[in-house]
């Protein structure tokens, strides 16, 4: 029963190469989000925010369309890449990535900047009177301490990325070897009657990933909590 | 060592106006909470600007509104010791109290092995602020900013969140720190025990006004 496919191998193969990149892809640039989110007031924060949490209630298909028109072969965006790097990313497996960095970015940035908003920052005051600068204190007071939300982030968007489906097959559709992620593979088995087998196989898959990483990231979390533990004042 | 401050700060329901000198030894800014002493203390260490004035010690300007002189917190060389301990929970005592000693090179006067044992911290250096009680904890973070070698040491109502017993455990060690430090420590209280006891001078903060006594 548990015997998979090359076929299905190949989906699940890129399955975790799209979360991977996309994870990997996105964590600078969240951190980032989620950091100036946290910490920096300014005009129109609620429209940034806006725009990086919107793909968590936009419809999948229509994030999808839009990074179709943004990045398609006529759009400003793809034409840009293509001009400027040579690159093409529609109908390609890096597009499925930026499809799943979108998906999963509010994901992450939400966790992120949790975390972040937690950092005493009388610590951080602390640590500038005694003698540390802006960056000093960042990476030795800041960063360890939002740690298990920079952890969470990345599983959970790791997590999304592996089994995004909507925006990828409007984005990339849906390309054996190349754009055919799990998620897909499934809905292409259970197009044609009497591929129920290999369904379900990879529907069992992605539950075990999906568990994996979500019991993964609580364990990882727990560990960093309880080396970080702040006691009573 | 000496050190003067001169400082209008103003806020927008609120203004603090303070003008005095500190010399070795324990200054205490004497007054009833709200009156203002820990804005002053603030902005000595940087950490709020003053509109109008001039701080300066041992001769170094450290803010002159004159002079557009502002330095940043880090550049000011002053410790400060808050009411609660502040020690970063991911680090071991030791590392707590190196951290600013490892960023003073070249003008220490402070040495670990020395502090440690002014302040009887030698057996807890393995261990994580987590699970020392409060007045360990604020030893740990005296020694923390000493070993930074301060030219000014400001002390924010360091005993006001410890027990009765705590603060006899601490006392002395603030006197050890008065009589061995040739730096001039200011120290904010609002108990006039601690004044009695700890301080050589005194300046009373009433509503934002500063009296030398």
């Amino acid at each position: 029963m548990f015997e998979l496919s090359p076929a299905e191998w190949e989906a699940v193969y890129l399955s975790l190469k799209v979360g991977l990149w996309s994870t990997l892809a996105s964590l600078p640039l969240g951190f980032v989000l989620a950091y100036v989110l946290a910490r920096v007031q300014f005009p129109l924060k609620s429209l940034l925010s806006g725009i990086v949490y919107m793909p968590l209630v936009l419809p999948p298909v229509v994030t999808g369309f839009m990074l179709l028109l943004f990045f398609g072969t006529r759009g400003p965006g793809g034409k840009f890449l293509s001009d400027v790097f040579g690159i093409t990313i529609a109908f390609r497996w890096t597009g499925a990535a930026v499809a799943a960095a979108v998906m999963g970015l509010p994901l992450m940035v939400r966790a992120m900047r949790l975390s972040i908003e937690a950092v005493d920052r009388r610590l951080e005051l602390a640590a500038r009177t005694l003698g540390a600068t802006w960056w000093g204190t960042f990476f030795t007071v800041t960063l360890p301490l939002s740690l298990p939300g920079i952890i969470a982030g990345a599983v959970l968007s790791f997590a999304k990325s592996f089994g995004e489906f909507g925006a990828t097959i409007t984005f990339v559709s849906n390309i054996p070897g190349e754009t055919r992620t799990l998620p897909i593979a499934i809905y292409s088995f259970l197009q044609s009657p009497g591929n129920e087998g290999p369904a379900v196989r990879l529907a069992v898959l992605s539950v075990i990933v999906s568990m994996a990483a979500i019991i993964g990231a609580e364990w990882v979390e727990g560990r960093v909590q309880k080396r970080l533990k702040v006691g009573a004042p | 060592m000496s050190f003067e401050v001169d400082i209008d700060v103003r806020y927008e329901s609120f203004a603090v106006a303070a003008a005095f000198q500190a010399g070795p030894g324990i200054t205490a800014l004497f007054g009833t909470s709200g009156a203002g002493k820990t804005t002053i203390l603030n902005a000595i260490a940087g950490v709020v600007k003053p509109q109008r004035g001039r701080i300066a010690a041992d001769g170094q300007v450290l803010f002159d509104s004159n002079t557009g002189v502002n330095l940043k917190p880090e550049a000011r060389r002053i410790g400060y010791i808050f009411q609660d301990a502040r020690l970063f929970p991911h680090m071991n005592v030791q590392s707590n109290l190196l951290y600013g000693y490892r960023r003073t090179a070249g003008t220490r006067y402070a040495e670990p092995d020395a502090i440690i044992a002014l302040l009887g911290l030698g057996h807890l250096l393995n261990r994580k602020p987590s699970s020392l009680s409060g007045g360990e904890q604020q030893r740990v973070a005296i020694g923390r900013a000493i070993l930074a070698s301060p030219r000014l040491l400001l002390m924010d109502e360091p005993l006001a969140s410890l027990d009765d017993a705590r603060k006899v455990e601490i006392l002395p060690y603030i006197e050890r720190l008065r009589d061995e430090l040739k730096i001039p420590i200011l120290y904010v209280t609002h108990a006039r025990a601690e004044v009695d006891r700890l301080a050589q001078a005194v300046v009373t903060v009433e509503n934002g006004r500063v009296k030398v006594a």
